[in-house]
Parts: C-alpha cells; structure tokens; sequence
C-alpha cells in the first residue's frame, strides 16, 4: 500500500482520505517510513518529529470521524524548507547559526497549513540562509539528487524538490529569491511555483532578501501547487508586502482557463550558455503550445538578459546584509566562546556561525550600501531593476506568459559549481529577473536529458494572474505523462 | 573677545501609544524586564514589521502644530549599526524623506522680573522624524543585562536649527516644545521615564562671525535643567580652550548633571557609516490631504496662542497667563469657571492661587479633583453677588476642594451668609466705636489704618458675616458725623 501512496499527487490522496481508504495515520507513516528507507542517500531532511507528525495525523483523522474537517489539506503531509518558522520546531536555515534554534512561534503559511488540516512534516534542506543554488552551501549535509545521487539538487530549495521528487513527501514548501523553487524543481523533475511577490505572506520566513524572497508550493502536478497555493495565499496583516486582495480558487479557475494563449518567447534565453538538450526540450514544449492553437511571438527582454544579474546580486547582497545583521549570538544563536566584550562577541559569533557564501554576501552587501558607493550601487541597481520589470510588462502588451528554461543545464554534479561563485550565479539567469520584476513563474517537467535528468520549463506570467498562468502550465501536463515518472532508488 | 554660542538641539520624544510602532506588543514603562516583547521587537527569524498608524497620526499632528511641511509619503529607511541595544542591529527610522520639514517652536526667554513677559522667538527646525526605541542596557559589574521593554517604542527626533545662542535659550525651546507636546497629546514627556531626552551641539564664534566653530555633541542630558547647565558649562569650557590658545576637537562629550563636568566619549574619527537604505519591510505610505485634514481638526490651539487670546478675551494679567497656559486641562478647567462666573480675572485668580496651592498640597491631579469650574464660578458668584465675603470664601475653599460640596450649599448649611442688614450692622458699628475709643482719636487725627480695628471688632461680633463693603460705609459715616463722639 505505502509505496502506491508515496507518490500519488495531493489531490488522489485526498480524495481517498475523503472516501476512507485510507487514513491520514497511515499516509503519514508511508512517507516516515520511505524517509526511513531513502533518506540517508537523499538527504533531504535537517530534522524531522515522527511522533509529532503521527500525533497530528491521528488528530486529523479524528476531526475528519467527528465532521470537523479543517480545510483542503486535512491529513495530507507537507514538508518545508528550513527557513518557515513552524512553532515549537527547529528553524536552522541550515546554518550553524541557527543549528540549535527552536521557533517560538508559527509563519503566517504554517498556521494556514495547520488551519487547512495539513500535517506538518519535516524541515527540509537548503543552502545556508537561501544562498546558493545546489544546497552544497548548507551547514549541515549536501542533499542528492534522487535522479542520480551524485548530482545536486539545485538550490537554495534542494531539500523540497528532493524529497517530493524521492517520495519522501506529497507536497513542500520553498522559498524563491532568484529561482531558489524553480531551478531545483526543474533539476529534480517536480513542479516548482514562485507567485506574484506578496502573494504569500513572509511572515515567519526567514528573511534572505525582502524585496525579492516569496514562498511557494512544490507539487507533482500542477493541480496540487494550486491547491497548496490557494491554503497558504492571500493577505496578511502581519506583512506589510502582503497583496491587499481576496485569491481566487486556484483549484477551480485553472479548469476555467482554456486557452488558446499568446505565448512569447525571450530570443534572449535561447542564446550561448544554453544547454542544447535542455534547448531542444524546452522547444518542444513551445512547439506544443504551437500545435495546441497558441499563438507563439518572439519577445526581446534587453535589459533583463543583461542586467538581471548584476542587479539581483547588489539588491539582494545589500538587503541580506541587514536582514543577518540580527545573528550576533546576543538573544538567540550562535555565540562564540571567545567574545572579550559585546562587539568582539559579535565579530567571533558571526565569525563562527556563517559559513562562506554567507560571508561573501553579506560583505558584498555591505559594500554597497556604503557611504560613497551607495548612489552608483544600489540606487543604480534600484534604477534598473524598474526597467527590468518594464521590459516584461513591455513583452505582456503582446502576449499573455512567456516560455522559457528554468536553468541553462540539467542538474550539474555536486563540486562542480562550488569553487567557483560566479558560475553557480549564473545558474540564475533565467530565473533571477522574475524576482526582481516581481512576476510569477512557474516550473514544470518536459522531457529528461539523455543521461535521465529531468528538464523543466518555465513559464512566466502577469502579476497576480496565477491562476492564468497554471492554466497554462497544466494545459502541457495533461498532454504529457512527465509528471508520472519516478527516480529509481 | 566676546564670544557668541551657536546651539542646536536634538530631542527624542516617545510617543504614547498602545502598542509599539512596528508591532502589536504594549508599550509601557516599568514592567518586568522582558515581557513587552514578541517576535518583531525581539528580532526573531522571519519577524516583520508593520507600521503602528496612530504613531503616524501623531507625529503628522506634531507637524501640523509646528506649522512643518508634511511629506505626500511616509517612507521608511533602515539605519544600520550594531549594538546590544538594538535586536535587529538596524533601527528602522527616516533618513532622506523625514515626516516633518521645516517648522518653529515658539519660545518665550526670562522676562526682567517674574512678572513680566520676556521676549519671544521662533526656533526654526529642520526636520522631525518617526523611528523606533531601543532597549536598555544595564550594567552590573562584568555583567551586562538588556531590557528589551523600551525596545520599538515609536520615537520621534526633532532637530532643530542651530539657531539657539545660550543655554537660557535651549532651556526655554526644550520647556516650549514639551508643552506643546502634552498638549497635542503625543507625549507625556516625562524625562525621568526617558520619554523625553536631549542631545545638543554646541561650538562657539567670535559675536558677529558667520562661520561656524568645531561642534561638540552633548549626550546623555537628563533633565531639561541638565540641558541648561550641561551647555552652559560646555560654552565655558569651549572659551577656556580657546582662550588658552587651543583649538576645539569634534567629539561626543557626556555630560554629568551630579558633578557639572562632562567628558569625552569618543572624537569623530570613530563616526559610523549606518549605511542607510530604503526599508524593504514597509510599504511607503501616502498621507493625503483627507489624512491631514483630519489630523489638522483634531490639532489644539498652542499654548502662547492660547495665552495670547487669555490677554486680549479675558484681560488676564500675564503672572496668571503664566502659571495657566502650560497646561491644557488647566486652561479649559479656567475658561469653564470664566465663563460661568462672567468673572475671568476673579477666576483665574482662585484657579492660580488657592487651586493650584490645593492640588500641590493634596498631592491631586486636576482630573481626580473635587473642586470643578462649577464650583469655582459658584465661590466667585457668591463673593461678587457680596453674599459672603472675600475672607469667607478664602475659609471655605479647603473645604469645598476637600469634599466638593457646592459652594451655595455650603454657605446655606453653615449660615455664612454674609449680613446686609443695616440696622444690625449699625449696631455693631457703634459698638466697635464705644469699644475703640483710641482708634477713633488716631482715625480722626488722620490715621486711615486705625479704621482696621474698629472693622476687626465688627467682624468678630458679626462672626465675620458682616458685609465688609457696608461696615466700611457705616464705620466712615458715623466717624465723619460732627456728633459723633461729641455730644453735646
């Protein structure tokens, strides 16, 4: 039974919950039990609460005898990233930081999770405090690749997208500042969803960069991201980014939406550093969307292809070197041994306790909110990240969503990448302009590399129109069984 | 060489406000250490904050007084440093758009004797600012302990101009601005709980010169008698090395309120670099029109308006004006009795001496008192009305302020209705006479004072219920009549 359950979508298990077949007790224990069996060469988990996730799940299944169901989520497992506080469990952003802090409350998404019944399930691992884009930055352990053990993951979400992709749960949460759902969705062949910014409320998440960082679903199919999406979306009073607005039902609208669409294709992704195997998916998938009635245009996004890097690395830096400035070892976390007095203290803690990205960026960040530096850097960087988000709402006078890569490769192998920072930035080339435009953009598998890695397309819609964009993207699901393949382990 | 003292002063305000500017935690002042806290004043993983309203309403009330140009959008920067004191090692404050621009603090300087006015200026200000409280630290031997209570407390900064030149000056703007602040009911600017703290930049220049001299920061001013003798004593000190052939060095000195001295903290070479960026928490907020206006309706009139208006509606004499228009309540309470008694002057007298003398001695707050303008403007409405006498009503006030019985009531119940009756107050009259032989020689050989002790009798004989105005007449009357005395 367990090994039918660990790889059926949210919304199957769902509805066998709702028709008694099973229970959540027993769903629960599938995925403890696959953890069990995989995750020593996954590694996807920092930590997990067997008995506290069987404890909710036997609650679950007695709101559900008494009629007392809590929402769409009742009894279904989600694992999230090591950066959502979840009252009363650990929150280590996988950095010695934070490696022996215990969240004293819940993040806006937790408790929507807990307020739609869903069991909550596992920290999962990541790059230390988001930065990265394979997880070799996490403190802890390098997660594999469940498609072959001695690729990475992607990152920063290479927890999430590992363990759904591994079985080891039905659903995730991650968190995206510059593709950190989609590119390791795409590595490892699983639906990543990164919303309009202030979709979801940032409540309780650890803050990487503010103006950039939004939490998303990871799935199995596109259905199951809405469903997880419209648990944990709509406006937060406790966020002051958060969307003033009513969220429609996803689950619902994505049937509505029928397309045919206008589809337009950045020329300026389809240049040198592409990959040509995850070229030729990413254009079959276009050639889909053709044959399917779509009209497809070519769109130029100038600025964005040329600048999204640069400036995503000053905005970003700048703004991670104040949201970190927090982990001194004063209130909570690391504290060094060695602090001779209050300022010293804060030189050892942080010395210790961040690892070497960490630093990197917080150096960087700090750079360039200096005095002298700050007009040609940041305010510069502010100037034309404007003009990147013009450049796609340019392109959205033409067409309705834009296809794309989600990354230049398939998933690279784990050392490859991590002695060189500048290549691994460029892994988020394609991803990282959404961020700083603002704008949705969604994951999804369409077809594997000779060696069996999975490829992902991108698709990236308007502001707030999620549901849109989901239509879409599950228009090319339902026409494909990528979904339906599993890693062997 | 004479010298001149150019001062600017930067106040921090708290602003009183239920909860804290960023958070729904209480702020309060004398709790346990710790518990006005939660996760965004603690500056927990993922905590964000959001924009206390009220805290805005206020600080855009405090501009609309000041007659500040108010910015079209509230926006928000972080100011980045690290100390113990502050959780999130940034203080989210306001750097290149402030709140409040421009604006004055109308002053009024120590006139040549108590009871006369002094002189008045505007203190131009340069700018207000909304920001975020730190916590406190406390130190114990090694040990240093952080209270995060005080920890995001909405604060306002209000710079002004260095435009002040003595300390009387500085004395003068900090006593003016705290007025109009428990006016406007945005602080209680109790020094003592930290709700109101000073910093000042002092140098010194030739009188006359336009540039300026060396500045040297002031910290850690206490009391607004701190502030006066702490810049005092630094202008001196300035002079002295100056006039010693040295030259003044840029630094932060701490000033000591206890021993008169001040030393140096730290020069300008350790200067931060805060770094400052637009805060990507908060959303920059509009303040329309329609938000002024609302705010501008709710604005009091100021208190040298006010004093100004007491002059010329009520014809008060300025030593009254004085002691009313500092406080608000105080003033409504006075206008309340003015108006019921149609006798200003009379009440304002009551309110400034006796009250005021009353309130202090009980240890009572004019809110919590028995005594009301009603039953001030019924004491004066008796005492005009002549149904008692001055001295009566002087008796009685303790009384009345005590248990807050009416003063009508009061007078009827103890039969202290003063007598008009003037066949009774002609016989007391001519018994004060019989019984004053001396004084009646003195008044008629020109003494006027010896009247006193023939009223003084009258008084004790009528249990000071004579009517005081009558006795004078009737006593005049028969002392002036030739047959007085000298019957022949």
């Amino acid at each position: 039974m367990s090994s039918d359950l660990i790889f059926k979508s949210a919304a199957e298990l769902a509805a066998l919950l709702e028709t008694g077949q099973v229970s959540s007790v027993e769903l629960t224990q599938a995925f403890i039990d696959r953890r069990r069996a995989v995750d020593d060469r996954v590694k996807a988990f920092n930590s997990f609460d067997e008995t506290d996730a069987l404890a909710q799940a036997r609650a679950s299944d007695a709101r559900r005898a008494g009629g007392e169901m809590r929402g769409a989520l009742e009894g279904i497992p989600v694992g999230l990233k090591d950066v959502i506080a979840v009252a009363g469990q650990p929150l280590t952003c996988s950095s010695r930081m934070l490696a022996n802090f215990v969240s004293p409350y819940d993040a806006t998404v937790a408790a929507r999770l807990k307020s739609a019944g869903a069991i909550l399930w596992g920290r999962l691992n990541m790059d230390e405090f988001a930065m990265g884009s394979s997880t070799e930055n996490s403190a802890f352990q390098t997660t594999s690749n469940p498609w072959d053990l001695e690729r990475v993951p992607g990152g920063s979400s290479g927890g999430p997208a590992a363990a759904l992709a591994a079985g080891e749960v039905p659903l995730a949460l991650g968190s995206d500042t510059g593709g950190s759902i989609r590119q390791p969705a795409s590595f490892c062949g699983v639906v990543g969803f990164k919303p309009t910014y202030g979709l979801v409320s940032r409540y309780g998440l650890v803050a990487f960069a503010s103006s950039l960082d939004q939490i998303g679903p990871f799935a199995r199919t596109v259905e199951d991201a809405a469903l997880l999406l419209g648990a944990i979306g709509g406006h937060d009073p406790l966020d002051s980014t958060s969307y003033p607005a009513a969220i429609p039902d996803y689950r619902a609208e994505i049937k509505k939406h029928r397309g045919p669409w206008k589809l337009g294709v950045p020329k300026e992704y389809f240049g040198p550093g592409l990959n040509a195997e995850v070229a030729g998916a990413v254009r079959a998938a276009i050639e889909f969307y053709q044959g399917a009635g779509c009209e497809i245009r070519e769109v130029s996004l100038p600025v964005a292809a040329e600048y999204a890097i640069a400036t995503y690395y000053i905005i970003a830096t700048a703004e991670a070197s104040s949201n970190l400035a927090r982990y001194d070892g004063v209130r909570y976390g690391h504290r060094s041994k060695e602090g001779s007095d209050a300022i010293d203290l804060y030189f050892k803690s942080r010395a210790e306790g961040f690892g070497p990205e960490v630093k990197r960026r917080i150096i960087l960040g700090t750079y360039v909110l200096s005095s002298g530096y700050y007009d040609a850097f940041y305010l510069r960087a502010q100037k034309v990240r404007t003009l990147i988000r013009q450049d796609f709402l340019n392109a959205y006078r033409e067409v309705d969503a834009l296809l794309a890569p989600v990354a230049p490769t398939a998933a690279f192998k784990k050392g490859e990448k991590s002695s060189d920072p500048l290549a691994m930035y460029l892994s988020d080339i394609y991803t990282i302009s959404l961020n700083l435009a603002g704008l949705p953009g969604i994951s999804i598998p369409c077809g594997f590399t000779r060696e069996g890695l999975p490829i992902g397309l991108q698709i990236i819609g308007q502001p707030f129109q999620e549901a849109g964009l989901l239509a879409i993207a599950r228009a090319y699901e339902q026409a494909h069984g990528w979904n339906g393949m599993n890693p062997k382990l | 060489m004479p010298y001149e003292a150019v001062i600017g002063l930067e106040v921090h305000v708290q602003v009183k406000t239920r909860s804290k500017m960023f958070t729904r935690v209480a702020a309060g002042y004398g709790e346990s250490p710790n518990t006005l806290t939660d996760p965004v004043v603690l500056a927990l993983p993922g905590a964000l904050p959001v924009m206390n309203k009220t805290a805005l309403d206020r600080i855009v009330k405090v501009g609309l007084m000041l007659g500040c140009e108010i910015a079209p959008v509230c926006k928000w920067d972080r100011k980045n440093y690290f100390y113990p004191d502050s959780p999130k090692n940034y203080q989210i404050s306001q750097y290149d758009q402030p709140i409040c621009q421009g604006g004055t603090v109308e002053i009024e300087l120590p006139g040549p004797s108590r009871n006369i006015m002094g002189e008045h200026l505007r203190i131009p200000l340069t700018r207000i600012h909304l920001e975020e409280d730190v916590g406190k630290l406390n130190h114990a031997g090694r040990e240093s302990l952080i209270d995060f209570n005080r920890a995001g407390t909405p604060l306002m900064e209000i710079v002004s101009e260095a435009a002040l030149r003595s300390a009387e000056e500085a004395f003068a703007y900090l006593t003016a601005l705290r007025t109009v602040m428990v006016y406007g009911g945005i602080s209680d600017c109790d020094m003592e709980k930290g709700q109101l703290r000073c910093d000042a930049n002092v140098s010194i220049r030739p009188a006359g010169a336009t540039e300026l001299g060396t500045k040297v920061e002031l910290k850690n001013l206490n009391s607004i008698s701190f502030v006066r003798d702490g810049i005092a004593h630094e202008i001196k000190r300035q002079i002295a090395v100056v006039e010693s052939g040295g030259t003044i060095v840029q630094e932060t000195r701490d000033y000591d309120g206890q021993t008169g001295t001040s030393q140096s903290l730290r020069s300008k070479e350790m200067a931060h670099d805060y770094r400052y960026f637009p805060d990507p928490d908060l959303m920059p907020v509009k303040v329309d029109e329609e938000w002024k206006a609302r705010i501008r309706a709710g604005c009091p009139e100021l208190p040298f308006d006010k004093q100004r208006r007491f002059f010329a509606e009520y014809q008060l004499p300025y030593t009254i004006t004085a002691v009313l228009t500092p406080d608000r309540d105080l003033c409504d309470y006075f206008e309340e009795a003015a108006k019921s008694s149609g006798q200003p002057q009379a009440a304002g007298n009551w309110i400034a001496n006796d009250l005021l003398r009353e309130l202090a001695a009980g240890k009572v707050a004019l809110a919590d008192c028995k005594m009301r303008p009603a039953h001030i403007a019924g004491l004066v409405r008796l005492v005009e009305a002549g149904v008692i006498s001055n001295n009566i009503a002087k008796e009685v006030f303790v009384e009345l302020f005590q248990t807050g019985e009416m003063p009508e009531a009061m007078v009827g119940r103890k039969g202290l209705k003063q007598s008009t009756d003037v066949g009774e107050l002609d016989q007391w009259c001519g018994a004060a006479i019989a019984a004053n032989p001396k004084s009646v020689t003195d008044f008629k050989a020109g003494k006027e004072n010896a009247i006193n002790a023939m009223k003084g009798f009258v008084m004790k004989q009528s249990k000071g219920k004579a009517n005081p105005r009558l006795v004078d007449e009737i006593l005049r009357a028969k002392l002036r009549a030739p047959s007085a005395g000298r019957m022949q």
